[in-house]
């Protein structure tokens, strides 16, 4: 699936600012009230649901939090800070650890891999145009689709991960229920679905580095990985931030491929936040919607966070043009 | 012909060595789809079939109704992708053309949404579409889509494209008495056209993928969407690899179209906002 994608600076609006204040007397204008009317009536449907699927269940998602729920999920007395309590615990401590060893496995191989392939694709050989198609591919598959052929690849008995394995003499590996390979497969298997998208964002950011650049390097005798080092990786410094960022919040949210793959297990050994969350409201009919809510409020702070450094500390130390 | 340097060969080797990986699994999905039984469930498994097995493909429609679960994605992402392109292009409009209050700190707050992750929000909401009755029958359809009428993202990026008109333009369809309506649908929406395709191939790429939303909430399974109804094959069917990779490959023929014919598209959709 693509990642949702976010957006870096919004360029600012140098419109209606003077068109207001330059005629502020128009305010009385029917035709301007009409203007108004209209601009309204247009936002009106996304005001709608914005306000009722997103802003008011942001609101509910607090109350929930700090309110018991009977077996049905229905809120019940006000607890406090008690959810909140529970968090501080082993369990929930190891969820965070998992969530950010998910991201990192998941993260740096995925951007790190594009990187070396759309640098080596700039080379100068043939068939450039193919295999930069082939290595967008992966797109076309949804989450639930790659996790489907991951699960049939990583099956221990007739997979062909262990096939492979056994071919050159290695014992078979339970990628999928040992407790300690299972986060760095269902990473692996995340890491091939968000592939070709890093491949498609960093050569967008290669073909807007302008040529005179490069020909001029080029000219001063800059080849290979000098070019590659003093030039080409500097100017892709945004798109690299923008993907990291991109793909720590993408990394955060995942769940397709852990439901698919290992429900969490083995023995919570892939329970992250957002499955933890989905395990407290929903799984085996679990309906504890207080505790869930909390985690879904230390979700929301962690993913502002993520955006806080999007904005702020990171971007101002990225090379723009 | 000129004489490859062994630089260059050492590309090639890197390149088609970081290939295998990310192709394999397409090939996999594709080529295991017909593999019967003597490939699949052996051990060491074939990477090449010794027959094809086309058997598969029907046995599939067998196990599962997979044309049922084509119809529900169908109308789930039809009437997602529908109501947020037209819900953006209004929305956009307003913000781009209109003059009126607040408007800065309305975007601002459209802008806050695509902060919000869905997983954070999805307790209240599922709480409220399953109260409304929107989990049973027919009304399925309803509770899968309404939280996804509209689209900050699609506003944003056609607010873009709108702002690249002259404002004169305004100006003069309304002396002109054009009217908004008109320049809207008559001017700016055909000359907006491969903004408004980047937006829908966006949202029928997510819509089609959904599948947290979809598995929590739909209990009957005449409703099931393709997403969730591929999982439970796997689940359901773990013995007949061949089976499940057929459901695979059929589910995925929609998307592949889309990647293959739409590519421009998706560049400029998903990286809007990586390259400025």
């Amino acid at each position: 699936m693509p990642p949702p994608p976010t957006v870096v600076n919004a360029p600012p609006d140098d419109r209606t600012p003077t068109a207001d204040s330059v005629r502020p007397t128009v305010r009385r204008d029917p035709a301007r009230r009409i203007e108004t009317g209209l601009g309204w009536l247009l936002l009106l449907p996304s005001v709608v649901v914005f306000g009722l699927f997103v802003f008011w269940p942001l609101g509910r998602t607090l109350y929930l939090s700090v309110h018991g729920n009977d077996l049905f999920g229905a809120p019940s007395v006000y607890v406090g800070a008690e959810h909140y309590r529970e968090m501080l615990s082993a369990e929930f401590g190891r969820v965070l650890v998992t969530t950010g060893l998910f991201t990192l496995f998941s993260v740096l191989p995925a951007v790190l891999g594009a990187l070396v392939v759309v640098l080596l694709l700039e080379a100068r050989i043939r068939g450039v145009r193919v295999l930069r198609t082939a290595f967008a591919l992966p797109f076309a598959f949804s989450v639930a689709t790659a996790s489907v052929v991951f699960a049939i690849i990583y099956n221990p008995a007739i997979g062909v991960a262990n096939g492979l394995l056994g071919s050159v003499g290695i014992d078979r590996v339970n990628w999928l229920t040992d407790p300690s390979i299972a986060l760095p497969a269902v990473a692996a298997a995340t890491v091939w679905m968000n592939f070709g998208y890093n491949v498609l964002v960093l050569s967008a950011g290669v073909a807007a580095i302008s040529p005179e650049v490069v020909e001029a390097a080029r000219l001063d005798g800059a080849t290979g990985w000098r070019l590659a080092s003093r030039i080409t990786i500097p100017l892709l410094s945004p798109q690299l931030f923008f993907l990291i960022v991109v793909s720590t919040i993408h990394a955060l949210q995942s769940f397709g491929q852990i439901h698919i793959l290992t429900k969490g297990g083995p023995d919570q050994a892939t329970t992250t936040l957002v499955y933890s969350i989905y395990e407290k409201a929903f799984a085996f009919g679990s309906s504890d919607f207080g505790s869930a809510s909390a985690q879904a409020v230390v979700l929301l702070v962690v993913m502002l966070g993520c955006t806080a450094v999007q904005f702020g500390v990171l971007e101002r130390r990225v090379h723009y043009r | 012909m000129k004489k490859l340097s062994l630089g260059q060969i050492a590309v090639y080797v890197v390149l088609g060595l970081a290939a295998i990986p990310v192709l394999f699994p397409i090939y996999y999905g594709f080529v295991g789809a017909v593999m019967g039984p003597g490939d699949l469930a052996t051990y060491p498994p074939a990477l090449v079939p010794h027959e094809l097995h086309w058997q598969n493909i029907t046995d599939v429609f067998r196990s599962v109704p997979l044309g049922r679960f084509y119809v529900n994605s169908a109308v789930q992402t039809g009437l997602i992708t529908l109501a947020q392109v037209v819900t953006s292009i209004l929305a956009a409009y307003a913000f781009a053309f209109l003059r009126m209050p607040a408007k800065a700190a309305t975007f601002g707050l459209f802008l806050a949404t695509l902060m919000v992750p869905w997983e954070a929000i999805i307790i209240p909401n599922y709480l409220a579409i399953s109260g409304w009755g929107l989990a049973r029958g027919g009304l399925t359809y309803l509770g899968l889509v309404l939280p996804f009428l509209a689209s900050a993202f699609g506003t944003f990026l056609l607010r873009q494209a709108f702002l690249q008109f002259p404002t004169e333009l305004r100006d003069a369809a309304v002396i002109d008495g054009c009217g908004h309506w008109r320049l809207l649908w008559r001017v700016i929406v055909p000359l907006s056209k491969p903004s408004i395709a980047a937006v829908g191939v966006y949202v029928f790429l997510s819509a089609w993928n959904q599948y947290f939303w979809p598995l929590i909430l739909i209990r009957d399974s005449d409703y099931q969407t393709l997403q969730i109804g591929i999982s439970q094959l796997n689940d359901s069917e773990v013995a007949q690899p061949g089976l499940v990779l057929a459901g695979v490959a059929l589910s995925l023929l929609p998307t592949l179209a889309v990647v293959l014919f739409g590519q421009r598209y998706i560049v400029r959709g998903l990286t809007a906002g990586a390259v400025r």
